[in-house]
Protein backbone atom coordinates (compact mmCIF):
# COMPACT_ATOMS: atom_id res chain seq x y z
CA UNK A 1 0.00 0.00 0.00
CA UNK A 2 1.20 3.70 -0.89
CA UNK A 3 2.03 5.42 2.46
CA UNK A 4 0.17 8.89 1.39
CA UNK A 5 -3.35 6.97 0.85
CA UNK A 6 -5.36 8.75 -2.08
CA UNK A 7 -5.55 12.29 -3.54
CA UNK A 8 -2.67 14.36 -1.67
CA UNK A 9 0.54 13.10 -0.41
CA UNK A 10 1.80 12.46 3.19
CA UNK A 11 0.66 15.53 5.33
CA UNK A 12 2.54 14.55 7.90
CA UNK A 13 5.15 16.95 7.83
CA UNK A 14 2.64 19.54 8.19
CA UNK A 15 1.92 18.45 12.00
CA UNK A 16 4.45 19.08 14.11
CA UNK A 17 3.05 16.09 16.79
CA UNK A 18 2.47 13.83 14.37
CA UNK A 19 6.12 14.88 12.84
CA UNK A 20 7.91 14.44 16.42
CA UNK A 21 6.22 10.91 16.50
CA UNK A 22 6.93 8.73 13.74
CA UNK A 23 5.46 6.11 15.51
CA UNK A 24 2.44 7.54 16.57
CA UNK A 25 -0.80 5.85 14.98
CA UNK A 26 -3.25 8.18 15.79
CA UNK A 27 -7.13 7.13 14.95
CA UNK A 28 -8.50 9.29 17.40
CA UNK A 29 -9.74 12.46 15.28
CA UNK A 30 -13.26 11.78 16.19
CA UNK A 31 -12.66 13.19 19.28
CA UNK A 32 -9.83 15.47 18.67
CA UNK A 33 -7.93 16.56 15.45
CA UNK A 34 -3.87 17.57 15.85
CA UNK A 35 -3.15 20.92 14.96
CA UNK A 36 -1.17 21.97 11.17
CA UNK A 37 1.43 24.52 11.81
CA UNK A 38 0.12 26.92 10.37
CA UNK A 39 -2.53 26.74 12.59
CA UNK A 40 -0.07 27.75 15.59
CA UNK A 41 1.96 29.86 13.44
CA UNK A 42 -1.70 32.25 12.86
CA UNK A 43 -2.25 32.13 16.43
CA UNK A 44 1.25 32.88 17.51
CA UNK A 45 1.25 35.66 14.82
CA UNK A 46 -1.55 37.45 16.18
CA UNK A 47 -0.50 37.84 19.53
CA UNK A 48 2.75 39.27 18.26
CA UNK A 49 1.35 41.80 16.02
CA UNK A 50 -2.49 42.18 16.64
CA UNK A 51 -3.54 41.44 20.13
CA UNK A 52 -5.54 43.89 22.39
CA UNK A 53 -9.51 43.73 23.11
CA UNK A 54 -11.35 44.13 19.97
CA UNK A 55 -14.99 46.17 19.36
CA UNK A 56 -13.21 48.49 22.10
CA UNK A 57 -10.66 50.64 21.31
CA UNK A 58 -10.02 53.52 19.52
CA UNK A 59 -6.51 52.60 18.78
CA UNK A 60 -4.86 51.07 15.81
CA UNK A 61 -4.26 48.31 17.68
CA UNK A 62 -7.62 47.25 18.79
CA UNK A 63 -8.75 48.39 15.55
CA UNK A 64 -6.42 45.03 14.15
CA UNK A 65 -7.42 42.32 16.61
CA UNK A 66 -11.63 43.53 15.37
CA UNK A 67 -10.25 43.48 11.57
CA UNK A 68 -8.98 39.57 12.57
CA UNK A 69 -11.87 38.58 14.33
CA UNK A 70 -14.47 39.93 11.72
CA UNK A 71 -11.93 38.21 8.69
CA UNK A 72 -12.15 35.09 10.56
CA UNK A 73 -15.48 35.08 11.20
CA UNK A 74 -16.14 35.80 7.20
CA UNK A 75 -14.12 32.80 6.11
CA UNK A 76 -14.99 30.57 8.34
CA UNK A 77 -18.63 31.32 7.20
CA UNK A 78 -17.79 31.57 3.75
CA UNK A 79 -16.37 27.73 4.14
CA UNK A 80 -19.42 26.40 5.63
CA UNK A 81 -21.57 27.92 3.00
CA UNK A 82 -23.37 30.54 4.74
CA UNK A 83 -23.09 34.02 2.57
CA UNK A 84 -24.89 36.01 5.78
CA UNK A 85 -21.37 36.04 8.18
CA UNK A 86 -23.31 37.69 10.87
CA UNK A 87 -25.02 34.40 11.21
CA UNK A 88 -22.51 32.60 12.80
CA UNK A 89 -21.60 32.90 16.50
CA UNK A 90 -18.56 31.90 17.52
CA UNK A 91 -19.05 29.39 21.09
CA UNK A 92 -16.93 27.22 22.48
CA UNK A 93 -17.59 25.14 20.57
CA UNK A 94 -20.28 22.44 19.68
CA UNK A 95 -21.54 21.92 22.90
CA UNK A 96 -22.37 25.61 23.69
CA UNK A 97 -23.82 25.89 20.62
CA UNK A 98 -26.45 23.58 21.48
CA UNK A 99 -27.24 24.51 24.79
CA UNK A 100 -27.52 27.95 22.88
CA UNK A 101 -30.32 26.83 20.48
CA UNK A 102 -32.08 25.20 23.98
CA UNK A 103 -31.76 27.81 26.28
CA UNK A 104 -32.34 30.51 24.15
CA UNK A 105 -34.41 29.69 20.88
CA UNK A 106 -35.93 26.78 22.97
CA UNK A 107 -36.99 28.38 26.40
CA UNK A 108 -38.48 31.04 24.29
CA UNK A 109 -40.28 28.77 21.16
CA UNK A 110 -41.19 25.51 22.89
CA UNK A 111 -44.20 25.08 25.56
CA UNK A 112 -46.06 22.78 27.19
CA UNK A 113 -47.64 19.94 25.21
CA UNK A 114 -44.84 20.97 22.19
CA UNK A 115 -43.01 18.12 20.56
CA UNK A 116 -39.58 17.83 20.89
CA UNK A 117 -37.81 15.43 18.76
CA UNK A 118 -34.26 14.34 18.40
CA UNK A 119 -32.47 10.82 17.32
CA UNK A 120 -31.10 7.25 18.63
CA UNK A 121 -27.58 8.56 17.08
CA UNK A 122 -27.17 11.79 19.12
CA UNK A 123 -23.91 12.87 20.78
CA UNK A 124 -24.95 13.49 24.61
CA UNK A 125 -24.56 17.07 23.67
CA UNK A 126 -27.44 16.70 20.88
CA UNK A 127 -29.41 14.64 23.29
CA UNK A 128 -29.66 16.22 27.11
CA UNK A 129 -30.23 19.78 26.27
CA UNK A 130 -33.47 18.75 24.62
CA UNK A 131 -34.53 15.86 27.22
CA UNK A 132 -33.56 18.73 29.81
CA UNK A 133 -36.02 21.50 28.04
CA UNK A 134 -38.40 18.99 27.70
CA UNK A 135 -38.33 18.40 30.90
CA UNK A 136 -38.88 21.62 31.82
CA UNK A 137 -41.20 23.18 29.85
CA UNK A 138 -43.51 19.99 29.94
CA UNK A 139 -42.91 19.35 26.43
CA UNK A 140 -43.11 15.78 25.17
CA UNK A 141 -39.52 14.43 24.06
CA UNK A 142 -39.43 11.69 21.01
CA UNK A 143 -36.39 9.21 19.68
CA UNK A 144 -36.20 8.65 16.22
CA UNK A 145 -34.68 4.92 15.73
CA UNK A 146 -32.62 3.38 14.02
CA UNK A 147 -33.55 0.58 10.54
CA UNK A 148 -32.17 -2.85 10.45
CA UNK A 149 -29.65 -1.15 8.45
CA UNK A 150 -28.55 0.90 10.90
CA UNK A 151 -30.18 4.15 9.44
CA UNK A 152 -32.75 6.69 10.99
CA UNK A 153 -36.06 4.83 10.11
CA UNK A 154 -37.16 8.45 8.11
CA UNK A 155 -40.69 6.71 7.53
CA UNK A 156 -40.80 6.46 11.66
CA UNK A 157 -39.39 9.86 11.47
CA UNK A 158 -42.39 11.09 9.40
CA UNK A 159 -44.68 10.20 12.10
CA UNK A 160 -43.01 11.45 15.46
CA UNK A 161 -42.86 14.67 13.26
CA UNK A 162 -46.34 15.68 14.15
CA UNK A 163 -48.17 18.78 13.69
CA UNK A 164 -47.44 20.14 17.41
CA UNK A 165 -43.27 19.45 16.93
CA UNK A 166 -40.93 22.77 16.83
CA UNK A 167 -38.14 21.36 16.63
CA UNK A 168 -35.75 18.12 14.75
CA UNK A 169 -32.90 17.94 16.80
CA UNK A 170 -30.09 15.55 14.92
CA UNK A 171 -26.74 15.14 13.80
CA UNK A 172 -25.06 15.24 10.01
CA UNK A 173 -22.37 12.77 11.40
CA UNK A 174 -22.61 9.71 14.14
CA UNK A 175 -19.84 10.11 16.46
CA UNK A 176 -20.08 6.56 17.33
CA UNK A 177 -20.82 4.93 13.81
CA UNK A 178 -19.85 7.62 11.63
CA UNK A 179 -23.85 7.17 9.88
CA UNK A 180 -23.95 10.14 6.90
CA UNK A 181 -27.14 11.04 7.83
CA UNK A 182 -30.07 12.57 4.94
CA UNK A 183 -30.03 15.88 6.32
CA UNK A 184 -32.38 17.32 3.31
CA UNK A 185 -34.62 14.13 4.26
CA UNK A 186 -34.73 15.25 7.34
CA UNK A 187 -35.11 18.98 7.06
CA UNK A 188 -38.27 18.29 4.56
CA UNK A 189 -39.95 16.35 7.19
CA UNK A 190 -39.45 18.76 9.82
CA UNK A 191 -40.76 22.07 7.68
CA UNK A 192 -43.57 19.80 6.51
CA UNK A 193 -44.93 20.48 9.72
CA UNK A 194 -43.31 24.12 10.61
CA UNK A 195 -40.64 23.02 12.92
CA UNK A 196 -36.98 23.70 12.72
CA UNK A 197 -34.43 21.59 11.73
CA UNK A 198 -31.31 21.79 13.83
CA UNK A 199 -28.45 20.21 12.91
CA UNK A 200 -25.52 18.91 15.40
CA UNK A 201 -22.52 19.33 12.79
CA UNK A 202 -19.88 18.34 15.25
CA UNK A 203 -18.74 15.09 12.81
CA UNK A 204 -19.66 17.06 9.46
CA UNK A 205 -17.54 20.31 9.37
CA UNK A 206 -14.65 18.61 9.39
CA UNK A 207 -15.21 16.05 7.08
CA UNK A 208 -17.82 16.89 4.36
CA UNK A 209 -18.74 19.75 2.38
CA UNK A 210 -21.48 21.33 4.17
CA UNK A 211 -22.74 24.63 2.08
CA UNK A 212 -25.03 25.84 4.51
CA UNK A 213 -27.30 28.26 2.54
CA UNK A 214 -27.92 24.98 0.19
CA UNK A 215 -28.80 22.48 3.07
CA UNK A 216 -31.88 24.25 4.56
CA UNK A 217 -30.99 23.45 8.30
CA UNK A 218 -32.04 26.12 10.72
CA UNK A 219 -29.13 25.93 12.46
CA UNK A 220 -25.56 24.06 12.25
CA UNK A 221 -23.54 23.88 15.23
CA UNK A 222 -19.70 22.95 14.98
CA UNK A 223 -16.58 22.57 17.25
CA UNK A 224 -12.69 23.91 15.67
CA UNK A 225 -10.56 21.56 17.61
CA UNK A 226 -12.14 18.29 15.40
CA UNK A 227 -11.15 20.38 11.94
CA UNK A 228 -7.44 21.27 12.82
CA UNK A 229 -8.57 24.46 14.54
CA UNK A 230 -8.10 24.99 18.20
CA UNK A 231 -10.15 23.48 21.34
CA UNK A 232 -12.27 26.22 22.81
CA UNK A 233 -13.41 27.90 19.33
CA UNK A 234 -16.64 26.66 17.59
CA UNK A 235 -19.60 27.72 16.55
CA UNK A 236 -23.30 27.42 15.16
CA UNK A 237 -24.82 28.88 12.01
CA UNK A 238 -28.55 30.33 12.71
CA UNK A 239 -31.51 31.60 9.93
CA UNK A 240 -30.87 35.18 10.52
CA UNK A 241 -35.18 35.64 11.32
CA UNK A 242 -34.56 33.05 13.88
CA UNK A 243 -31.69 34.53 15.50
CA UNK A 244 -33.34 38.22 15.80
CA UNK A 245 -36.36 36.12 17.43
CA UNK A 246 -34.52 34.52 19.88
CA UNK A 247 -33.54 36.20 23.16
CA UNK A 248 -29.84 36.66 24.15
CA UNK A 249 -28.07 33.47 25.81
CA UNK A 250 -25.43 35.51 28.42
CA UNK A 251 -25.33 39.05 29.56
CA UNK A 252 -22.18 41.13 29.83
CA UNK A 253 -19.84 43.35 27.43
CA UNK A 254 -20.43 43.67 23.80
CA UNK A 255 -23.84 42.34 23.53
CA UNK A 256 -25.35 45.22 24.58
CA UNK A 257 -26.61 48.76 22.78
CA UNK A 258 -27.97 50.74 25.71
CA UNK A 259 -27.73 49.67 29.38
CA UNK A 260 -30.59 51.73 31.45
CA UNK A 261 -31.30 51.38 35.45
CA UNK A 262 -34.22 50.12 34.58
CA UNK A 263 -33.85 47.85 31.28
CA UNK A 264 -31.23 47.03 28.23
CA UNK A 265 -31.30 47.23 24.67
CA UNK A 266 -29.26 44.01 22.72
CA UNK A 267 -26.62 44.98 20.05
CA UNK A 268 -26.69 43.75 16.32
CA UNK A 269 -26.06 40.11 15.22
CA UNK A 270 -23.62 38.63 15.56
CA UNK A 271 -22.63 40.44 18.78
CA UNK A 272 -25.79 39.91 20.66
CA UNK A 273 -25.59 36.52 20.96
CA UNK A 274 -21.49 36.88 21.91
CA UNK A 275 -21.16 38.79 25.63
CA UNK A 276 -17.72 39.60 27.19
CA UNK A 277 -14.26 39.34 25.68
CA UNK A 278 -14.43 37.07 22.68
CA UNK A 279 -11.79 34.27 21.47
CA UNK A 280 -10.19 36.12 18.79
CA UNK A 281 -7.31 33.56 19.12
CA UNK A 282 -9.27 30.91 18.73
CA UNK A 283 -11.47 32.48 15.58
CA UNK A 284 -7.83 33.42 13.82
CA UNK A 285 -6.58 29.85 14.27
CA UNK A 286 -9.82 28.23 13.25
CA UNK A 287 -9.29 30.79 10.41
CA UNK A 288 -6.16 29.20 9.65
CA UNK A 289 -7.29 25.51 9.79
CA UNK A 290 -10.30 26.25 7.29
CA UNK A 291 -7.86 27.65 5.47
CA UNK A 292 -5.68 24.51 5.17
CA UNK A 293 -9.10 22.65 4.56
CA UNK A 294 -9.93 24.99 1.44
CA UNK A 295 -6.31 24.19 -0.13
CA UNK A 296 -6.90 20.58 0.27
CA UNK A 297 -10.05 20.73 -0.95
CA UNK A 298 -13.36 19.18 0.86
CA UNK A 299 -13.97 16.67 -1.88
CA UNK A 300 -10.27 15.66 -2.13
CA UNK A 301 -10.54 15.15 1.81
CA UNK A 302 -13.69 13.57 1.55
CA UNK A 303 -12.61 10.98 -1.20
CA UNK A 304 -9.02 10.24 0.99
CA UNK A 305 -11.42 9.32 4.34
CA UNK A 306 -13.41 7.35 2.01
CA UNK A 307 -10.91 5.44 0.96
CA UNK A 308 -9.26 4.48 4.32
CA UNK A 309 -12.87 3.25 5.53
CA UNK A 310 -12.91 1.02 3.12
CA UNK A 311 -9.67 -0.25 3.46
CA UNK A 312 -10.29 -0.78 7.19
CA UNK A 313 -13.83 -2.26 6.73
CA UNK A 314 -11.81 -4.48 4.18
CA UNK A 315 -8.94 -5.23 7.00
CA UNK A 316 -11.49 -5.51 9.98
CA UNK A 317 -13.82 -7.98 8.17
CA UNK A 318 -10.67 -9.95 8.00
CA UNK A 319 -9.75 -10.48 11.28
CA UNK A 320 -12.37 -13.19 12.85
CA UNK A 321 -14.44 -12.04 15.98
CA UNK A 322 -14.57 -8.62 14.90
CA UNK A 323 -17.80 -7.43 14.58
CA UNK A 324 -18.35 -3.60 13.00
CA UNK A 325 -20.90 -1.18 13.77
CA UNK A 326 -22.91 1.14 12.19
CA UNK A 327 -23.24 1.22 7.89
CA UNK A 328 -21.90 -1.72 5.64
CA UNK A 329 -19.58 0.32 3.33
CA UNK A 330 -17.88 3.66 3.58
CA UNK A 331 -20.15 5.74 1.52
CA UNK A 332 -22.52 5.77 3.90
CA UNK A 333 -19.88 6.28 6.62
CA UNK A 334 -17.18 9.34 7.48
CA UNK A 335 -14.22 8.30 8.25
CA UNK A 336 -15.41 6.48 11.60
CA UNK A 337 -15.34 2.38 12.19
CA UNK A 338 -16.62 1.19 15.57
CA UNK A 339 -16.27 -2.51 16.18
CA UNK A 340 -15.77 -4.89 18.64
CA UNK A 341 -13.61 -7.90 18.89
CA UNK A 342 -15.06 -11.28 20.53
CA UNK A 343 -15.30 -10.53 23.94
CA UNK A 344 -12.33 -8.69 24.64
CA UNK A 345 -13.48 -5.31 26.45
CA UNK A 346 -12.81 -2.02 24.28
CA UNK A 347 -10.87 -0.63 27.03
CA UNK A 348 -8.31 -3.98 27.36
CA UNK A 349 -8.02 -3.44 23.89
CA UNK A 350 -7.24 0.07 23.54
CA UNK A 351 -4.09 -0.88 26.24
CA UNK A 352 -2.93 -2.66 24.19
CA UNK A 353 -3.38 -0.95 20.68
CA UNK A 354 -1.72 2.06 22.89
CA UNK A 355 1.65 -0.18 23.63
CA UNK A 356 2.22 0.09 19.77
CA UNK A 357 1.47 3.01 19.47
CA UNK A 358 -2.21 3.16 17.81
CA UNK A 359 -4.35 6.00 19.88
CA UNK A 360 -8.33 4.45 19.38
CA UNK A 361 -11.10 5.63 21.45
CA UNK A 362 -12.74 3.19 23.83
CA UNK A 363 -16.05 3.44 25.76
CA UNK A 364 -19.56 4.62 24.79
CA UNK A 365 -18.42 7.65 22.83
CA UNK A 366 -21.10 10.03 24.65
CA UNK A 367 -24.15 8.04 23.04
CA UNK A 368 -25.49 6.08 25.52
CA UNK A 369 -28.93 5.65 24.31
CA UNK A 370 -27.28 4.74 21.27
CA UNK A 371 -25.18 1.75 23.05
CA UNK A 372 -28.27 0.28 25.00
CA UNK A 373 -30.13 -0.23 21.56
CA UNK A 374 -27.33 -1.69 19.88
CA UNK A 375 -26.88 -3.56 23.14
CA UNK A 376 -22.98 -3.11 23.36
CA UNK A 377 -21.54 -1.67 26.56
CA UNK A 378 -18.96 -0.15 24.73
CA UNK A 379 -17.13 -0.17 21.06
CA UNK A 380 -13.61 0.32 20.18
CA UNK A 381 -13.97 3.73 17.76
CA UNK A 382 -11.03 4.35 14.94
CA UNK A 383 -11.68 7.39 13.32
CA UNK A 384 -9.48 9.37 10.49
CA UNK A 385 -8.80 12.41 9.02
CA UNK A 386 -6.45 13.78 6.33
CA UNK A 387 -3.14 13.09 7.70
CA UNK A 388 -3.98 9.46 8.32
CA UNK A 389 -2.48 6.78 5.63
CA UNK A 390 -3.32 2.90 4.59
CA UNK A 391 -0.01 2.29 6.75
CA UNK A 392 -1.93 3.46 9.68
CA UNK A 393 -4.73 1.09 8.96
CA UNK A 394 -2.71 -1.86 8.47
CA UNK A 395 -0.91 -0.93 12.27
CA UNK A 396 -3.98 -0.92 13.14
CA UNK A 397 -5.11 -4.36 11.80
CA UNK A 398 -1.72 -6.06 13.00
CA UNK A 399 -1.88 -4.57 16.54
CA UNK A 400 -5.44 -6.30 16.82
CA UNK A 401 -4.09 -9.62 15.37
CA UNK A 402 -1.39 -9.15 18.08
CA UNK A 403 -4.08 -8.46 21.05
CA UNK A 404 -6.51 -11.62 19.69
CA UNK A 405 -3.84 -14.29 20.27
CA UNK A 406 -2.75 -12.48 24.20
CA UNK A 407 -6.74 -12.64 25.17
CA UNK A 408 -8.15 -15.83 23.15
CA UNK A 409 -11.10 -14.87 21.38
CA UNK A 410 -14.37 -16.13 22.28
CA UNK A 411 -17.17 -15.41 19.78
CA UNK A 412 -20.99 -15.26 20.59
CA UNK B 1 4.78 -9.46 22.42
CA UNK B 2 5.27 -6.54 24.74
CA UNK B 3 6.81 -7.08 28.63
CA UNK B 4 4.30 -4.55 30.13
CA UNK B 5 1.12 -5.95 28.45
CA UNK B 6 2.61 -9.61 30.29
CA UNK B 7 2.89 -7.94 33.05
CA UNK B 8 -0.27 -6.32 32.79
CA UNK B 9 -1.93 -9.02 31.72
CA UNK B 10 -1.11 -12.31 33.71
CA UNK B 11 -2.46 -15.63 33.26
CA UNK B 12 -4.02 -15.40 36.56
CA UNK B 13 -5.76 -12.08 35.34
CA UNK B 14 -6.88 -13.77 32.25
CA UNK B 15 -8.18 -16.62 33.74
CA UNK B 16 -10.38 -14.60 36.22
CA UNK B 17 -11.31 -12.15 33.59
CA UNK B 18 -12.82 -15.39 31.69
CA UNK B 19 -13.87 -17.59 34.81
CA UNK B 20 -14.73 -14.89 37.59
CA UNK B 21 -15.18 -16.61 41.05
CA UNK B 22 -17.98 -15.68 43.80
CA UNK B 23 -19.61 -14.26 40.65
CA UNK B 24 -23.47 -14.26 41.48
CA UNK B 25 -25.54 -12.37 43.55
CA UNK B 26 -26.73 -12.97 47.19
CA UNK B 27 -29.87 -12.78 48.84
CA UNK B 28 -29.13 -12.45 52.41
CA UNK B 29 -25.98 -10.19 52.45
CA UNK B 30 -25.24 -7.67 55.14
CA UNK B 31 -24.15 -4.88 52.68
CA UNK B 32 -23.81 -4.42 49.43
CA UNK B 33 -22.49 -1.72 47.37
CA UNK B 34 -22.08 -0.13 43.28
CA UNK B 35 -19.18 0.57 41.97
CA UNK B 36 -19.53 2.29 38.77
CA UNK B 37 -16.94 4.47 36.54
CA UNK B 38 -19.89 6.30 34.12
CA UNK B 39 -16.72 7.16 31.53
CA UNK B 40 -15.99 3.59 30.52
CA UNK B 41 -19.84 2.14 31.84
CA UNK B 42 -17.94 -0.43 34.22
CA UNK B 43 -19.92 -1.33 36.51
CA UNK B 44 -20.35 -3.88 39.56
CA UNK B 45 -21.96 -4.48 42.60
CA UNK B 46 -20.52 -6.49 45.28
CA UNK B 47 -22.04 -8.18 48.40
CA UNK B 48 -20.54 -9.12 51.82
CA UNK B 49 -21.69 -11.29 54.71
CA UNK B 50 -20.93 -10.44 58.19
CA UNK B 51 -19.91 -12.81 61.09
CA UNK B 52 -19.53 -10.10 63.49
CA UNK B 53 -16.27 -8.22 62.49
CA UNK B 54 -15.61 -11.26 60.02
CA UNK B 55 -16.29 -11.31 56.20
CA UNK B 56 -17.86 -15.03 55.92
CA UNK B 57 -19.29 -14.73 52.51
CA UNK B 58 -18.66 -12.15 50.10
CA UNK B 59 -19.98 -12.11 45.86
CA UNK B 60 -19.83 -9.94 43.07
CA UNK B 61 -21.50 -8.91 39.77
CA UNK B 62 -21.43 -7.11 37.12
CA UNK B 63 -19.30 -6.11 34.08
CA UNK B 64 -16.02 -4.51 32.66
CA UNK B 65 -12.82 -4.70 31.44
CA UNK B 66 -10.17 -7.75 32.28
CA UNK B 67 -8.76 -5.94 34.85
CA UNK B 68 -11.52 -4.70 36.58
CA UNK B 69 -13.01 -7.83 36.34
CA UNK B 70 -10.31 -9.94 37.59
CA UNK B 71 -9.67 -7.42 40.30
CA UNK B 72 -13.19 -7.80 41.66
CA UNK B 73 -12.92 -11.58 41.38
CA UNK B 74 -9.67 -11.93 43.22
CA UNK B 75 -10.21 -9.68 45.67
CA UNK B 76 -13.66 -11.20 46.84
CA UNK B 77 -11.01 -14.68 47.25
CA UNK B 78 -8.68 -12.72 49.36
CA UNK B 79 -11.20 -10.67 51.68
CA UNK B 80 -13.02 -14.17 52.50
CA UNK B 81 -12.70 -14.73 56.28
CA UNK B 82 -10.81 -11.35 57.30
CA UNK B 83 -11.85 -8.58 59.37
CA UNK B 84 -13.10 -5.48 58.25
CA UNK B 85 -9.72 -4.09 59.71
CA UNK B 86 -7.55 -6.33 57.55
CA UNK B 87 -9.49 -5.56 54.65
CA UNK B 88 -9.10 -1.99 55.02
CA UNK B 89 -5.66 -2.45 55.31
CA UNK B 90 -5.13 -4.73 52.30
CA UNK B 91 -7.07 -2.30 50.42
CA UNK B 92 -4.37 0.56 51.34
CA UNK B 93 -1.66 -2.09 50.78
CA UNK B 94 -2.92 -3.08 47.12
CA UNK B 95 -3.74 0.50 46.18
CA UNK B 96 0.19 1.55 46.98
CA UNK B 97 1.34 -1.10 44.64
CA UNK B 98 -1.21 -0.19 41.65
CA UNK B 99 -0.58 3.11 42.10
CA UNK B 100 2.93 2.38 41.95
CA UNK B 101 3.43 4.22 45.60
CA UNK B 102 4.16 1.44 47.64
CA UNK B 103 5.52 -1.89 45.20
CA UNK B 104 7.42 -2.95 48.28
CA UNK B 105 4.21 -3.96 49.45
CA UNK B 106 3.74 -6.48 46.41
CA UNK B 107 5.29 -9.49 48.13
CA UNK B 108 2.56 -9.07 50.85
CA UNK B 109 -0.34 -9.40 49.02
CA UNK B 110 -0.54 -12.83 47.63
CA UNK B 111 -2.14 -14.05 44.32
CA UNK B 112 -3.04 -9.83 44.38
CA UNK B 113 0.56 -8.88 43.46
CA UNK B 114 -0.47 -9.74 40.26
CA UNK B 115 -1.89 -6.22 39.76
CA UNK B 116 1.76 -5.20 40.27
CA UNK B 117 1.68 -4.31 36.07
CA UNK B 118 -1.25 -1.69 36.56
CA UNK B 119 1.54 0.72 37.60
CA UNK B 120 3.06 0.77 34.72
CA UNK B 121 -0.48 1.87 33.16
CA UNK B 122 -1.91 4.70 35.07
CA UNK B 123 -4.68 5.01 33.18
CA UNK B 124 -5.99 1.41 34.29
CA UNK B 125 -5.29 2.06 38.28
CA UNK B 126 -9.25 2.92 38.36
CA UNK B 127 -10.09 -0.24 36.50
CA UNK B 128 -8.32 -2.29 39.42
CA UNK B 129 -9.54 -0.30 42.21
CA UNK B 130 -13.15 -0.18 40.91
CA UNK B 131 -14.47 -3.48 43.13
CA UNK B 132 -12.32 -2.21 46.14
CA UNK B 133 -14.10 1.36 46.26
CA UNK B 134 -17.50 -1.07 46.42
CA UNK B 135 -16.11 -3.13 49.08
CA UNK B 136 -14.46 -0.31 50.83
CA UNK B 137 -18.26 0.96 50.76
CA UNK B 138 -19.98 -1.56 51.60
CA UNK B 139 -17.99 -2.16 54.87
CA UNK B 140 -18.48 1.74 55.32
CA UNK B 141 -22.26 1.02 55.12
CA UNK B 142 -22.70 -2.22 57.74
CA UNK B 143 -21.66 -0.45 61.30
CA UNK B 144 -19.45 1.59 60.07
CA UNK B 145 -21.34 4.95 58.50
CA UNK B 146 -24.12 6.73 60.40
CA UNK B 147 -26.64 4.24 60.72
CA UNK B 148 -24.47 2.02 63.02
CA UNK B 149 -24.88 -1.42 64.05
CA UNK B 150 -28.38 -3.04 63.62
CA UNK B 151 -29.37 -0.08 61.82
CA UNK B 152 -29.21 -0.45 57.69
CA UNK B 153 -27.14 -3.05 58.01
CA UNK B 154 -28.97 -5.76 60.04
CA UNK B 155 -30.31 -8.90 57.40
CA UNK B 156 -33.46 -8.23 55.69
CA UNK B 157 -32.42 -4.70 54.68
CA UNK B 158 -29.04 -4.64 53.82
CA UNK B 159 -27.34 -1.66 53.49
CA UNK B 160 -26.66 0.15 49.59
CA UNK B 161 -24.54 2.57 48.56
CA UNK B 162 -23.13 3.75 45.49
CA UNK B 163 -19.82 5.09 44.88
CA UNK B 164 -17.98 6.00 41.01
CA UNK B 165 -15.24 6.92 40.56
CA UNK B 166 -13.97 9.23 37.53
Amino acid sequence: MSAGGAGFGDLRPDFPLLAANPGLVYLDSAATSQKPRAVLDAIRSYYETANANPHRGAYKLSGAATDAYHDARARIAAFLGAADTDTLIFTRGTTESLNLLAAAWGHSHVHRGDRIVVTRLEHHANFVPWQQLARAVGAEFRICELDEAGHLDLGQLRALVTANTKVVAFGHVSNALGTVNDVRGIVKIAHAVGAVAFCDGAQGAPHLRVGFDALGVDAYAFSGHKMLGPMGIGGVIVRRKLLEAMPPYQFGGDMIEFVFDGDTTWNTLPHKFEAGTPNVEGAVGLAAAVRYLEELGMDAVRAHEVELSRYALLRLREIEGVVVQGPATAEQRSGVVSFTLGDIHPHDLSTMLDVDGVCVRAGHHCAQPLMRALKVTATVRASFYVYNTMADVDALAASLLKARERFGVHVG
Amino acid sequence: MSAELDELYQSIILDHNRRPRNFRTMDDASAHADGMNPLCGDQFTVWLKLDGDQISDVSFQGSGCAISKASASLMTAAVKGKTKAEVEQLFERFHGVVTGKHPEHAESLGSLKAFGGVSRFPLRVKCASLAWHAMHAALEQDGGGPGGPGGPGSPGSPAASKVSTE
